[in-house]
């Protein structure tokens, strides 16, 4: 009771302290009329024996001072005159102040950002109810986070593990509400799927399993917030409504949440329809197909109790009864647990292993500043060492001084951190609605900044803070008053290794790394961009189109392709014009297993490549630029009734046939065993992504192998906007209801992982950069600040300037060369992991390993350039005398 | 006032309570009750006084309360806790020791060289 009773008291009386201000002033007050009435007696006018009074008292306002010493301090005041103190020194160094806010504002703010993503898309990734229960199951030793229908069927229905088991899978579609088709991106999903996730609809209901009866029988559509808001401007009444996507109607049932944005994190949908009605969209049946494996993403919570060993346990060994089941379709059915939300593993991985990395180097800044910070810190103690003793020898206890200082120091940290804090949460947000790739305006980065960034960055600055401010403890415990007062400055000139030398080498060696590192990422984004992909983007224009989505199906899906071709040809001056299913790099694919000739057992296992397989049209090398090594590319007869032919990449050929000379006139068997002959060799290319190594690819004959994905290719050396108008009215002009887009063949999604990891170790470069000039530009100031006498006795006897230099500025030079030097190793080991992201990055290279010894030599200049013309001007004469 | 003495430190304390120990005084009351007991020969700046009776209050020797005084001001009374008496009785013995000691050290009469 009585810690309490204390407790209640001291709060009181925080906040009662103007009424105890008021009471001791009245009661002071009273004593001086008291005084002013026993003069009045003895013959003194008022006003008069007031006066005198009050002179009698003495200086009211120094003992109401020390009235309130004597009451005793509590915790809260002692910090708030601290505070106040603090505030105060801060403000005549306003250098300083702002330097240090500055420096903590940056490397707080870094690692905030960085936070905010590893948190979005990592620590947190789904608003769904219990997300710590639900898993995505991948199989296979390359992870692959895709199921196929049937096997998902067994899957959900033979577990024991899963609360249901959804699947889904993203689509496109024309959407038309009544005038102009727009294409929209959706999620097709399993009936079960709401369910399966526990998310409640905002409005209308959601379609569930009850509603699936066979192949396009629940013709429903539930809208996510999002796209009502911006297309259906909010209205209530949508529900009930019937839409066409890709000419088929469907009732939209409800809304979901705003919260729901859907369970892969870079892609939001604009709907949800059941898997059911698949087929209407694009054409194609796969509720049977076993064997089109890289089709749903299958999630869903766990049972309670249920561990993910157990569950992957369950999993295996339905894996295993499908392997003997179905040889031809399944293979490698080994399962494993996941996160959702980045597809598995296979987004995952990189992203995971990048933005961890990030947050390691966002971690090493904010250290390299807390070290620069902190050896600002002890330099400033050194110099107010003088202060420091004054108020030792007049009693101040050293507790007190070290309170006082950590004051500061957190003060500046918390300060530095707001405004860090402030600036993460704008690029945050601005990253949030960002659209990286123009024209998919499915594609998001949702990275909102939420509670956890702003206890991460509070924490962190309160650790910072803490942590620079140590640095000068010791100092000031050592501090011997007598001593200072006597000589003045601390005249010792150390020789041994002292704590800041050891912080300043080890942000030197932090600044070489991170310059390293970025140099290897512009080398590398720099060669990627000139490399050969094995096509030529430059004055080449895309249009991209699904033909199902506005009805085409079967055979009139060629006709039309054939069509669009033939009368993209006309606009003048086009040089050839190709079709392909999806652009190589384009972030599309489709890989098909193949065999060898020889092979009778089509079992997954003995596939002899998985190769990528493109859909093209007879002029699609001629237009992509593609060289055509030997043999023939395909003709207009290479249709339904001619033999099937394929053109083969190198890789392809050396893999299936040992060697690219003999290839051409040879058969292999595509998965569903039709033989197919080469006719045909190109180069290799780049497909997936450009870090990739040399991938087997084959390209068949549209005629032969249609596809209504479709990408045709504009060759011409008109101005892009002139020929995009061109190319626009003539596709309008075949059919009016047909969804597309037309842009220029960039490689915004193949280099996007590049950019990103290249701009973000970029700014991180130039923040410890910037980090290591101001550390080693403070340690060049003090140390030639501290023996300014030396040297100007030095240069009064003749010195000359080398062996000035060499007395002043050795020490920092020292350690930027050992530094630096660390840097650099940790640098070259740290860059295996870049190349992953990176084409090509490699620190063995001379142009990098150049650049960073250089920059470090540029760097260290610039820090000691100013401390350096200081040392060399020094008039001995002056500072004699000011001493 | 030629002849008064300056106050050793820690003595003020002692005075207060003793000031006190007759009864509730106000502030302005015990600067009066001091002077009247040591026979003014003691200097004592008044507003000296207000830190020692605040840091008394709060170690629990002194209660104050307020009240009306004599020339019909509103004025705060300070009287002893029983802990205060304690300590006055405890603070006069060793204060007396001390002076007989002293007393008697400055007594002897010094051999001059």
């Amino acid at each position: 009771m009585r810690l309490l009773d204390s407790i209640r008291f001291r709060i009181a009386a925080l906040f009662r302290g103007s009424e105890i201000d008021a009471e001791m002033e009245e009661e002071l007050r009273s004593h001086i009329q008291h005084r002013a009435d026993d003069l009045e007696r003895s013959g003194l006018d008022r006003a008069e024996a007031e006066r005198r009074a009050r002179i009698e008292f003495g200086g009211q306002v120094k003992y109401q001072e020390e009235c309130h010493d004597a009451l005793g301090n509590n915790f809260i005041e002692t910090l708030v005159q601290d505070v106040r103190f603090s505030l105060r020194v801060l403000h005549k160094s306003p250098g300083f102040t702002i330097a240090a806010v500055v420096t903590l504002a940056l490397a707080i703010g870094a690692n905030a950002v960085v936070f905010g993503i590893l948190n979005a898309l990592i620590l947190h990734p789904k608003n769904v109810p219990e997300a710590q229960s639900l898993y995505g199951i991948e199989h296979g030793s390359d992870k692959s986070p895709l199921e196929s229908y049937p096997d998902y069927l067994d899957l959900r229905d033979r577990n024991h593990s899963f609360d249901g088991l959804a699947a889904y899978n993203v689509c496109w579609a024309g959407l038309d509400k009544g005038k102009d088709p727009t294409e929209v991106g959706g999620y097709e999903v399993s009936g079960n799927y709401f369910d399966a996730l526990g998310i409640q609809p905002y409005l209308g209901r959601f379609f569930n399993a009850a509603d699936e009866h066979g192949p396009n029988s629940a013709p429903y559509m539930v809208l996510t917030y999002s796209f009502w808001h911006s297309h259906f401007q909010d209205d209530r009444s949508v529900v009930g409504r019937v839409v066409r996507l890709s000419k088929h109607p469907f009732t939209i049932v409800g809304v979901a949440p705003p919260d729901f944005q859907g369970t892969l994190l870079f892609i939001s949908p604009d709907f949800f329809i059941p898997l059911a009605n698949r087929e209407q969209l694009d054409g194609e049946d796969i509720l049977n197909a076993r064997g089109n494996r890289g089709l749903l993403m299958a999630l869903g919570h766990l049972k309670a109790g249920v561990t993910p060993a157990q569950a992957i346990a369950d999993l295996n060994s339905i894996g295993a009864y499908l392997e003997k089941s179905y040889p031809k379709d399944d293979a490698d059915m080994k399962f494993t647990l996941t996160r959702p939300g980045l597809a598995g593993d296979f987004l995952g991985g990189p992203v995971k292993a990048f933005v961890t990395g990030l947050m390691l180097l966002a971690g090493l800044i904010l250290l390299a500043a807390c070290a620069n910070l902190g050896s600002l810190f002890a330099a400033r103690a050194a110099d107010r060492s003088r202060e420091v003793a004054l108020r030792l020898a007049l009693g101040s206890s050293r507790s007190r001084i070290l309170r006082q200082v950590f004051t500061e120091s957190v003060l500046i940290s918390l300060v530095g951190g707001t405004v860090g804090l402030l600036g993460s949460i704008t690029l945050l947000r601005a990253l949030s609605t960002w659209e990286p790739l123009p024209g998919i305006h499915s594609l998001h980065i949702p990275v909102h900044p939420d509670a956890n960034v702003y206890w991460v960055a509070l924490l962190l600055a309160l650790a910072s803070g803490f942590l620079f401010g140590a640095v000068p403890v010791r100092q000031i415990l050592r501090t011997n008053p007598y001593e200072i007062i006597k000589t003045g400055s601390i005249g010792k000139v150390g020789r041994r290794i002292t704590v800041r030398d050891l912080l300043l080498g080890v942000q030197i060696a932090i600044c070489a790394l991170l310059v390293t590192s970025s140099l290897v990422a512009v080398r590398g984004l720099l060669r990627s961009l000139h490399s050969n992909f094995g096509f030529e983007p430059r004055n080449a224009m895309l249009v991209h189109t699904d033909l199902s989505t506005a009805g085409y199906r079967g055979d009139s899906v060629a006709i039309m392709q054939k069509r669009m071709i033939e009368a993209l040809e006309t606009i003048p001056d086009t040089k050839s014009v190709g079709l392909v299913s999806w652009p190589p790099l384009g972030g599309g694919w489709i890989k098909s297993d193949v065999f060898t000739e020889q092979t009778t057992d089509l079992s997954l296992s003995n596939a002899a490549a998985n190769a990528f397989l493109y859909n093209i049209s007879p002029d699609y090398f001629h237009a992509a630029g593609t060289a055509l090594l030997a043999g023939r590319t395909f003709s207009w007869h290479d249709d339904k009734n001619a033999p099937r032919v394929a053109v083969i990449n190198q890789q392809f050929a050396r893999k299936i046939f040992g060697s690219v000379t003999n290839a051409i006139g040879r058969n292999y068997k595509m998965a569903d065993g039709t033989g197919v002959q080469v006719v045909g060799i190109v180069e290799d290319g780049k497909y997936l992504n450009l870090a990739e190594e040399p991938q087997p690819a084959m390209f068949l004959p549209f005629l032969q192998t249609p596809s209504s994905v479709t990408c045709l290719v504009v060759r011409s050396d008109r101005d892009p906007q002139q020929l995009a108008a061109a190319m626009k009215a003539t596709l309008q002009d075949l059919d009016a209801g047909l969804p597309f887009t037309i842009g220029p063949w960039t490689m915004d999604a193949a280099l996007f992982a590049p950019h990103v990891a290249t701009v973000s170790l970029g700014v991180m470069g130039v923040m410890g950069a910037l980090l290591a000039v101001t550390g080693i530009f403070g340690m060049a100031a003090y140390s030639v600040s501290k023996r300014l006498r030396e040297l100007g006795i030095r240069i009064a006897l003749g010195a000359q300037r080398r062996r000035v230099l060499q007395a002043a500025l050795a020490r920092p030079l020292k350690l930027l060369a050992l530094g630096s030097a660390a840097g650099l190793l940790l640098g070259i080991l740290a860059t295996r992991v870049l190349a992953f992201i990176v084409y090509q990055a490699t620190p063995r290279d001379p142009l990098v390993l150049g650049g960073v010894v250089l920059a470090m030599v540029l760097l260290g200049l610039l820090a000691t350039w100013i401390p350096a013309q200081r040392a060399l001007s020094v008039d001995a004469a002056i500072l004699l005398r000011e001493e | 006032m030629p002849s008064q003495a300056q106050l050793l430190p820690g003595t003020l304390d002692l005075l207060i309570l003793r000031a006190v120990s007759l009864g509730p005084l106000h502030g302005y009351g015990i600067l009066l009750r001091i002077g009247q007991i040591s026979g003014n020969a003691l200097l004592i700046e008044q507003g000296a006084l207000y830190p020692g009776l605040f840091r008394l209050v709060r170690q629990g020797l002194l209660k104050a309360s307020w009240g009306t005084s004599e020339n019909n001001r509103r004025a705060k009374f300070y009287e002893l806790t029983a802990a205060g008496r304690k300590r006055l009785r405890e603070e006069t013995e060793s204060w007396n020791r001390l002076a007989t000691a002293i007393g008697a050290a400055l007594a002897e009469q010094p051999e001059e060289a």
